[in-house]
């Protein structure tokens, strides 16, 4: 008898940290202890993507959304909806400024603005089973692939669908295919690049998560379009379960005759491997990552020739990233037709972001191209939390840039099609890769960084600065000297003894480091501190010429005080500063208000932080 | 050195050269880090120069060359536990331990480091010990994290 409810747990790394696992045990003592289990199945999914409300839990086929569940509930979650059939009302999402709350998944504007496509199982399947990815019309369109198409048209279809890679720099796939399929040599290779290191993204570890055979469906399709012999996964060393969850998973397509040699009886061999990388940024450049497949240092190479002709052991290899080839399925199952209408003109598809810092709903999202910033942070994100002002906003990892929130509002240029620069009166500024190329940021893989008034921007290029310096291979000299003396300078600036020299210098090396560095990761570099100096020069004006953080993040440029009154009348005199002020530079009694001496303190901020009542004062 | 250890990680990896990378991760995993020994005796079994073993063991973030604590602590300082004050909880930490990152505790029990982005961006900022995550900590929150681990050693002792 088929079950009459489906609890989906989410068992994603953020959900599993929170305990979603006890949660899922809890239930099935629960439903056992009732006799339901025949009735109501319990099912462990991958990342729901609404990361913040973790632990998560959906019951289909109803799509009732329940968050912050613990074991505890677990009881009267069963008694009232699995046998009352009521939704409990404590546990359902509840927006800030809502009455009521929602109780369908669909409803909730985090979820209601998505549309999925690389996600499109998430949270609908249990990712360690190859059954629920079938019966979701997985392999279906390989099976289109192998029987009803040749190699061109599969190439064909996946350039005209418009898809471009989802690493970052947004290469046309189905044109990348026809290289690697037309280049001399065998046997050709594929590769699905997980090294996911751009701090804020996390995407492709969601998708080995939560759908770990949409990446080797889609490379299956790729291996008979080019004519590769052999994959390679190649995953994030921080990554343990989505190491695992891909393992079992292409264990399963072996057992099923998915993966190995006459695949489905249709002549096609190919297997995966899986490489597991061992901590180093650079590794995500793919000529880093090939040289780290082969057992060598990730230095990256001048290009060309590219991998496309020579690439993995000196044979053609087609590189990809995680997110691009769990598209690929859904493209050929349903047409490069039906792709193509969704998105902007240049930019077709959806993209996965992965919405965090300074915004309520953080998480990950997936959403048409050509969505607007402020619909991605405000309707779908909720708005800056605490009533702070929205700054900037992040995107692209360390290789990427700081979007004011000015900029939101204004008009901006467009490359057209045919090259030409068209002024365009956008309200919003559109994502897509080109829109944010222009303002001198990239998509990169698609991290969002939301930053709010008490973000310092000088700080933020000084973080990714010394992100960068620390990953350069050194294989070049731009990156490897260039990053170190931007680095320097920030330091400088922070630090409050910049200069206007120092100014000029910055932003002098940034250019030059932009224009000569060997691989991405050096040409990219500069990116956080060129859009930090266009949009907003008065923060640095303000740290070198006022010996001002206008954030207060740049502690050596703070003084900290507590306010007498706030201390005693909310805080009691309470003494927590005191206990946790590891210079033992703050006095006073119990009762009493509490004081810093100006000459002990270390300016390290942590009375700050500890402080319930806000009593200490920045300036 | 466990010559029988070794012995099984390089037969695991066919004794291909090219798996050297996978073979020191296994060597990691199971001493905490690369005793000098045991890069010598691959460096003589896989035909390889010393000296590149040390390269991969010196470039490779996810290797190290002094043995890591039984607890290794890891700050995730991505974008967005920076912009969430993760710096603070790493300084925390470094108090409380009495080591600097990168440090290991005298009696071996904790090693500190900092991580560049552990993918769980929503729950900002995070740490991770061993293979337990904790989102949203705090300055506040970083004493009892540590006391954990203490009273579960303590107790393992005693039983």
């Amino acid at each position: 008898m088929p079950y009459r409810v489906h609890c989906m747990v989410c068992a994603g790394t953020g959900c599993v940290s929170n305990r979603s696992l006890e949660v899922r045990d809890a239930l099935e003592n629960e439903i056992r202890k009732r006799g339901l289990q025949d009735e109501i199945q319990i099912v462990t999914t991958g990342c729901n993507g609404f990361c913040a409300v973790g632990p998560l839990m959906v019951v289909q086929p109803d799509g009732i959304f329940y968050q912050q569940v613990s074991a505890k509930d677990v009881p009267l979650l069963v008694e009232e909806h699995f046998i009352k059939g009521r939704p409990v009302q404590k546990l359902l999402y509840k927006p800030p400024e809502a009455a009521a709350p929602i109780p369908k998944m669909s409803d909730i504007p985090f979820f209601k603005h998505q549309r999925l496509i690389a996600l499109r199982n998430r949270g609908l399947i249990d990712p360690e089973k190859i059954e629920d990815y079938i019966a979701r019309d997985g392999y279906q369109a390989l099976v289109k692939a192998l029987t009803e198409m040749t190699p061109e048209q599969i190439i064909e279809v996946i350039t005209k669908s418009g898809l471009r890679g989802r690493g970052g720099a947004g290469f046309p796939t189905g044109v990348k295919w026809q290289k690697v399929r037309q280049a001399k040599g065998e046997p050709k290779y594929i590769i699905c690049n997980g090294d996911e290191g751009d701090p804020g993204a996390f995407m492709d570890r969601s998708i080995f998560e939560s759908d770990p055979h949409s990446v080797i469906e889609g490379m299956l399709i790729g291996a008979r379009a080019i004519g590769a012999r052999y994959g390679v996964v190649y995953i994030r060393n921080e990554y343990p379960l989505a190491l695992e969850r891909i393992q079992i998973a292409i264990q399963q397509a072996r057992e099923y005759g998915l993966l190995g040699e006459n695949i489905l009886d249709s002549g096609l061999d190919f297997d995966i491997s899986v490489t597991r990388g061992a901590g180093a940024f650079v590794c995500g450049e793919e000529t880093a990552l090939i040289a780290s497949v082969e057992g060598r240092l990730g230095d990256p190479r001048a290009r060309p020739p590219y991998p496309a002709e020579y690439g993995l052991w000196g044979k053609p290899t087609c590189i990809n990233n995680v997110e691009t080839w769990a598209n690929v399925p859904p493209i050929i199952l349903h047409g490069w037709e039906w792709y193509s209408q969704i998105g902007t003109e240049r930019s077709k598809g959806t993209k996965v972001f992965s919405l965090v810092g300074k915004v309520r709903n953080t998480g990950l999202v997936e959403v048409p191209m050509g969505i607007t910033l402020r619909q991605l942070i405000y309707d779908i994100g909720g708005g800056i939390p605490g009533d702070k002002k929205f700054k900037a906003v992040q995107t692209g990892g360390p290789s990427g840039g700081c979007i004011p929130a000015g900029m939101m509002d204004q008009p901006i240029e467009y490359i057209a099609p045919d090259g030409k620069r068209e002024a365009r009166d956008y309200l919003d500024l559109p994502i897509d890769y080109e829109s944010l190329t222009d303002v001198g940021s990239m998509m990169g893989s698609g991290g969002l960084v939301v930053m709010d008034e008490d973000t310092c921007m000088v700080d933020v290029a000084r973080y990714f600065l010394a992100f960068t310096q620390d990953e350069s291979c050194g294989a070049c000299t731009p990156c490897r000297e260039g990053t170190k003396l931007m680095l320097d300078i920030l330091n400088r600036i922070v630090d409050g003894h910049g200069t206007m020299d120092d100014l000029r210098a910055l932003e002098e090396i940034a250019w030059v480091v932009k224009q000569t560095s060997l691989c991405g990761l050096g040409k990219t570099a500069p990116n956080p501190v060129l859009t930090t100096l266009k949009y907003f020069r008065d923060e640095y004006l303000a740290h070198i010429e006022a010996h001002k953080c206008p954030a207060h993040v740049c502690r050596a440029l703070n003084t900290y005080r507590i306010d007498p009154v706030i201390c005693v009348e909310r805080g009691h005199g309470c003494g927590v500063c005191r206990r946790e002020c590891p210079e033992k530079a703050i006095f006073g009694e119990k009762n009493q208000p509490h004081r810093i001496d100006q000459t002990l303190c270390k300016k390290c901020g942590v009375c700050v932080e500890v402080c319930h009542f806000n009593a200490v004062i920045v300036e | 050195m466990d010559l029988a250890t070794i012995e099984s990680i390089i037969r695991q990896h066919g004794g291909q050269k090219s798996a050297l990378i996978a073979m020191l991760q296994d060597v990691q995993q199971q001493y905490t880090y690369l005793p000098k020994d045991v890069l010598q005796y691959l460096s003589r079994t896989l035909n390889v120069p010393l000296s590149r073993a040390y390269s991969l063991a010196t470039f490779y973030r996810a290797f190290s060359l002094k043995p890591k604590g039984r607890h290794p602590i890891s700050v995730c300082l991505g974008t967005a536990c920076h912009v969430k004050g993760a710096v603070k909880i790493l300084e925390k930490f470094e108090r409380e331990l009495g080591i600097k990152t990168g440090q290991t505790t005298p009696d071996l029990m904790f090693g500190l480091e900092q991580v560049r982005c552990l993918g769980c961006c929503g729950l900002a900022p995070v740490v991770t010990v061993g293979q337990d995550l904790y989102g949203k900590v705090t300055v506040s929150k970083v004493d009892q994290i540590i006391k954990r681990y203490q009273k579960q050693e303590a107790a393992h002792a005693k039983a």
